[in-house]
């Protein structure tokens, strides 16, 4: 159990002469789930995003189940750097999803169509084997009576499934997501976060950034909270959310008047 | 204006006529088909974060948009030559130009059209490992392909009504035996008039169809 699945050290994020991410070491053991919280600009999403490559780290380094990604060279500036090839950046994503703040569904393709992509074209399974592993993932997520609609006729909450269910059916060691009802009505929240609590129940291992925190205290057994770039402050949820001992934590915490935890 | 129609002079000239509308279509397909591939080549240069790919396509379409057609078919016939050290038939130089400068035009619609594509479909696809070739081809094209659909269809009578210049260069398309024929029989009228006539009839299908398309596109979005 005390596997070590994501180990990342030393990670740093430059866009231009932006510093996003500066330095950052966290370790994911197998089934953890751990919540990511910080204003906004603090850096967590960046974070977040340099996990499956969807950014490219500007320094530090990334280990997937002990193996180290990438290789050392020179990236374009001259910089010293890691080297990523496009056949292993696909080959991890395959192994890491993530979910979107916009769901970033296709829209021209159903609702079964866009949780078969993958799988058909990635994963190079048979058609008919995609049919079914996607039909079982959108019943898993309650939409088993949208297969054939197309993304534009869905509710929010309900797109935000279909594209947790479009991630799942890669079936990825780990789950990344990324502020997943932040673009979401108020009422249509409830349902995502079902979907995630029920992912979490099976002990999956998922990395959450948030504003939810009330959400994020049952569901992580680690929070961290990031300022400015660093790991600020990490615990149980219980010591970071309730009992935090940095100053600048309290501050962020005591911002959110309702504490629903 | 006393003067006596004889349309006789196009049953006469009618299979002349005919020979060369095959090679005004010979023309337009082979410049529109090798123009889109082209153009999407080097579209994908146009949008490549990479200056060394960029700065060559942009150069590439900015050329052939900013330069008259006309000069560019001449210029491949009488210059190209010179720096290839063979000469060319005026069917290759024509079509040669006429193919290069449909691709400039060709890149600009597909990469307006890509761009136009919200970031997150690149990236929802990224994140279940596809690649970008694969996404190009699932994702963002066949969305696209609909936008594009009336630019092409508008390039592609553009393109029909340019071939016209390649008469210029002697190539034996309609234009070409039109003024020939005109000249032979010494009936400009009849003969010019039966030449635009064949055009239109070549050309608004097209643009009919074109125009049609847009139409339901619009309604349905």
């Amino acid at each position: 159990m005390d596997e070590t699945v994501i180990r990342i050290r030393n990670l740093h994020k430059r866009f231009g002469d932006l510093h996003v991410v500066k330095g950052v070491d966290l370790e994911v053991k197998r089934g953890e789930r751990i919540a990511i919280i910080g204003a906004s600009g603090s850096g967590k999403s960046t974070i977040l995003r340099c996990l499956n490559f969807m950014e490219m780290p500007s320094e530090g380094t990334i280990e997937l189940d002990g193996k180290l990604l990438g290789t050392e060279g020179r990236a374009n500036g001259g910089r010293a750097g890691r080297i990523y090839s496009e056949a292993e950046l696909c080959a991890l994503r395959t192994r890491v999803g993530m979910v979107f703040q916009q769901f970033n569904l296709f829209p021209h393709m159903t609702v079964l169509e866009n949780v078969m992509e993958g799988l058909i074209t990635v994963k190079r399974t048979s058609k008919d084997a995609a049919r079914s592993r996607a039909t079982e993932q959108l019943t898993k997520v309650g939409l088993l009576d949208k297969l054939d609609a197309y993304p534009g006729k869905l509710s929010g909450g309900q797109q935000q499934r279909v594209a947790i269910a479009r991630a799942l059916a890669m079936e990825p060691e780990v789950l990344l997501f990324d502020e997943p009802t932040s673009s979401l009505d108020p009422e249509l929240v409830g349902e995502v976060l079902r979907v995630i609590h029920a992912l979490a129940e099976e002990g999956r291992t998922m990395l959450l950034v948030t504003h939810e925190l009330g959400f994020a205290y049952h569901f992580a057994d680690r929070v961290v909270f990031i300022a400015d770039g660093v790991v600020h402050e990490t615990g149980t949820a219980d010591e970071v959310l309730k009992h935090p001992k940095r100053e600048r934590t309290q501050a962020f915490l005591a911002r959110f008047t309702e504490r629903a935890f | 204006m006393e003067y006596t129609w004889d349309f006789t002079v196009i049953v006469d000239a009618f299979p002349v006529l005919l020979r060369g509308l095959l090679v005004t279509v010979e023309l337009w397909v082979l410049a529109f088909a090798i123009g889109l591939s082209l153009g999407f080549a080097v579209s994908l240069g146009r949008i490549s974060g990479r200056p060394w790919v960029n700065a060559p396509a942009i150069g590439y379409v900015e050329i052939f948009r900013n330069t008259p057609v006309l000069v560019q078919l001449i210029w491949f016939y009488y210059a190209f030559p010179i720096v290839l050290g063979q000469q060319l038939s005026p069917f290759t130089a024509a079509a040669l130009g006429l193919t290069l400068n449909t691709s400039a035009y060709c890149a600009e619609i597909f990469r307006g059209g890509i761009v136009s594509i919200a970031r997150g479909q690149w990236e929802g696809a990224k994140a279940i490992g596809m690649t970008r070739a694969m996404t190009m081809r699932r994702v963002i094209l066949p969305q696209v392909m609909k936008r594009m659909l009336p630019a092409f269809t508008n390039r592609g009578i553009e393109l029909a009504k340019v071939t016209s210049l390649a008469s210029l260069l002697a190539v034996n398309e309609i234009m070409y035996q039109g003024r020939l024929l005109s000249s032979t029989y010494y009936r400009p009228l009849e003969i010019l008039t039966v030449v635009a006539l064949v055009y239109f009839v070549l050309i608004y299908p097209g643009s009919y169809l074109s125009a049609r398309l847009e139409r339901r596109l619009a309604a349905r979005d």
